[in-house]
């Protein structure tokens, strides 16, 4: 069988250019935005242990910050940075410039100012709640349309090739560009209610199920498949030696796409998602170790024989700590995937610690790895100082271990602590509390880890600009290649080099591949849908608690508090029965949380007077001494909102929540009736305030929780 | 409980058999396309990050 590389006779030479000026605009906002996220985080860190660190300002609380944090980590520095790194490898790759600079500096802009409005909406408290998804609708909206404009860029680049083949990487970055787009519009899907507030199309179980197939793959197609292809550039680049084995290149990347989209509900054990639908989240989870751990060796092979370079090479340092963080975190997420694990590291900070190594140490490092390795080549220069470089990444090594380590001592301590019964049957620690002061001396170690890792990247900007000075940049690059002839046919080779020759069938196959996994996990969301076990007992919230609830959307509760009762005896003994699915049918978006910083609440109501609620939201510690919430005087100043309640009802109804019609019309005094009953019990708790403030709304909505089940007896 | 609901599905019996071929087709698809991989043409597209620019 012949192969060709080229059709000959040869054609003329083209010259073209890459251009540098766009991959150098993504490298400085990674930059800018991974301080800034960075920053974020650390200030998250310092307010565990101490709460004031919020100097009472709404913005900046834990609950509105935390959305800020990891969306300005996820999308503006991780995002960024891939962008810089496929404009910079893909035109490389492809032997032609990007389709169209006006495109490249539309998505540019675009996607800074979507990191704009993020900044702005996040800390007033815009947020859908879902996790890694909380923009409103009109920011999903220019997302969507910014996505879009990247991928034409991107497919008419390869439209216009001068390389008949392409490259592993250009398939990775394929995968990431269809598979973002499918999991950001289904799990978006929303009803406006106005321009910053909406409604989730799915309720309870359904929600969760997008939600988690969206969050699940939004680190499997955000955060790995692109940094995937950048590993298989940039490594082999830097190494100056082809990567081990194209052929594992190939099984790594159809199967590593093919399986990952199936595990999200690894995500939900022992929730009131259906067992079945927890155990194929758990079989696919496992099933991924093999083609990460593919991946992963494929990267570090590629190093045999040139291990002294690693020695020498920072930019190898950091990418083989990045690709060894990679398998570590790929190794975990399967172990995690485990029911018995998950039963113990779920809801505490072993999560954390999972996610950052992840986050620090795979992509930071691959980020800080492709930094050193781009800038002095766009600066025709030699990086600044090598001792600097070396400092940083041992200021980011042990930065990660400082941050991981005590992380997982947490978590452990804080779990087992949970579990515990005294020989009588008791909860060893009846007390939420008690488990979580145990741990703040360890939450004050992650703190120095982060500022470690911090510091490190303050060492490497200023290496970088200093590099950048003592060059002059180069705004692009001339090549010359021949024309792919038209018209040929190129025949031979196997079935995938044929693929490989058709950038429109591979990619329609990639769409396949991530659709099966998706379409097999929405057969359970249909299912539930007509067959969710309903409990009459549970009814939709009143216009009051509804409004309560959107404040606890508002102030990222679901941050810090689970409302998911896992049936366990230490569960079910501290909180009370366990949460069943058909409790959540009207909750648009579903509030399950991911991380128990305080107790779970989903049956907090009528646990506590309304007084208590009161107090406790006005200085948590006067309830609970010692406890690491903060204050929220402006609840009890501000009103609550009656302009948009109406229409809130509507929509809520065309979601399926069953208000009789014409029930919008009496909401606001129906809110108001209920309002005065609240205040007026707390005036016989001698606790004077006005019916009109959002912590009458927010106790009405506590008090209700979990409630429903009780009246069924 | 979820049994009761596949039990009520036409031709319920099919699906583990049909997922089971579906990934048994598939990686076998791959390792027999992997095991024929052409060794001159893997070597150009290896060495494709490597050319000089």
């Amino acid at each position: 069988m012949q192969y060709i590389t080229q059709p000959e006779p040869v054609g003329t030479l083209e010259r073209f250019e890459y251009d540098n000026k766009i991959v150098k605009a993504f490298l400085v906002v990674t930059v800018i935005f991974g301080l800034v996220g960075m920053l974020a985080g650390l200030t998250l860190a310092v307010q565990l242990f101490w709460p004031g660190a919020n100097f009472e300002n709404p913005h900046v609380t834990f609950g509105r910050l935390r959305p800020l944090h990891t969306n300005a980590i996820i999308f503006a520095f991780v995002g960024n940075a891939m962008f810089a790194g496929i404009y910079y490898s893909l035109p490389r790759l492809l032997k032609a410039p990007m389709f169209s600079k006006a495109l490249s500096w539309i998505h540019f802009w675009g996607w800074q100012l979507i990191i704009l409005a993020a900044a702005i909406t996040l800390p007033l408290g815009m947020t859908t709640s879902k996790e890694y998804a909380e923009l409103e609708w009109p920011i999903d909206i220019a997302i969507t349309l910014i996505w879009v404009v990247f991928a034409i860029n991107m497919f008419g680049t390869i439209i216009k090739r001068r390389e008949r083949h392409m490259y592993v990487a250009v398939w990775f970055y394929i995968g990431t560009v269809v598979t973002v787009a499918l999991l950001h519009i289904v799990n978006s899907l929303a009803i406006p209610v106005s321009l910053t507030k909406s409604y989730s199309l799915y309720a309870g179980v359904q929600d969760a199920l997008v939600q988690w197939w969206y969050g699940h793959n939004a680190v499997a197609f955000f955060l790995t498949t692109p940094y995937l292809g950048l590993m298989y550039y940039f490594l082999p680049k830097a190494a100056n030696r082809p990567v081990y084995s194209y052929k594992l290149s190939i099984i790594h990347f159809w199967s590593l796409i093919f399986i990952y989209i199936w595990a999200g509900p690894h995500h939900l054990l022992y929730s009131s998602l259906p067992d079945w639908a927890q155990s194929l989240g758990t079989v696919f989870s496992i099933m991924l170790i093999a083609p990460s751990w593919g991946g992963m060796l494929n990267g570090l092979l590629t190093l045999r024989g040139a291990w002294d370079k690693v020695r020498e090479d920072p930019v190898l340092k950091f990418f083989v700590v990045a690709v060894t963080a990679y398998g570590m975190a790929t190794f975990e997420g399967p172990m995690l995937s485990l029911k018995n694990v998950n039963a113990i590291s779920h809801f505490t900070d072993w999560t954390i610690a999972h996610v950052h190594v992840g986050a620090l140490g795979w992509n930071g490092f691959m980020i800080f790895g492709i930094l050193y390795y781009l800038i002095p080549r766009m600066y025709k220069t030699q990086l600044y100082s090598k001792t600097l470089t070396n400092t940083h990444f041992w200021l980011g090594t042990l930065g990660i271990i400082f941050y991981a380590l005590p992380m997982y001592w947490a978590g452990f301590v804080q779990s087992l602590m949970w579990k515990e019964f005294t020989q009588d049957g008791f909860l060893a620690y009846p007390n939420f509390l008690e488990t979580v002061t145990q741990i703040v001396p360890l939450y004050m170690i992650r703190a120095v880890g982060g500022t470690m890792y911090l510091i490190g990247t303050l060492v490497m900007i200023y290496n970088l600009i200093k590099t950048a000075k003592q060059g002059a940049f180069v705004p692009a690059e001339y090549a010359e290649a021949p024309a792919l002839e038209k018209n040929v046919k190129v025949t031979g080779g196997t079935w995938h080099a044929v693929l490989e020759r058709k950038p429109v069938i591979f990619t329609g196959l990639a769409i396949v591949a991530v659709a099966i996994g998706g379409v097999v996990e929405f057969v359970p969301t249909a299912l539930i849908e007509s067959n969710i076990p309903t409990i009459d007992a549970v009814k939709p919230y009143t216009p009051l608690e509804l409004t309560g609830r959107d404040i606890y959307i508002k102030e990222g509760c679901v941050g810090c508090h689970s409302q998911m009762v896992r049936p366990f005896r230490s569960e079910t003994e501290r909180y009370g029965e366990y949460s069943k699915a058909g409790e959540f049918v009207y909750d648009h978006p579903f509030l399950w949380g991911s991380k128990r910083t305080g107790p779970d609440l989903h049956r907090v109501g009528s646990k506590y007077p309304d007084s208590w609620h009161y107090n406790h939201m006005m200085d948590p510690t006067t309830m609970s001494p010692g406890s690491i919430m903060p204050p929220y005087p402006w609840l009890l100043e501000n009103d609550y909102d009656k302009e948009l309640l109406p229409a809130k009802i509507k929509a809520m109804r065309t979601l399926g929540v069953p208000y009789p019609e014409g029930y919008e019309d009496i909401a606001v005094a129906e809110a108001e009736k209920q309002a005065a009953e609240i205040t007026q019990r707390l005036a016989d708790a001698k606790i004077k305030t006005s019916k009109d403030k959002e912590i009458i709304a927010l106790i009405a909505y506590l008090q209700r929780l979990g409630t429903d089940i009780k009246t069924t007896k | 409980m979820f049994k009761h609901y596949f039990e009520q599905m036409d031709g319920v019996s099919i699906y583990p058999i049909f997922s089971l071929l579906v990934f048994f087709l598939f990686f076998v698809g791959l390792g027999w396309h992997v095991f024929r991989f052409d060794k001159k043409k893997q070597e150009h597209i290896e060495s494709l990050p490597l050319d000089k620019e």
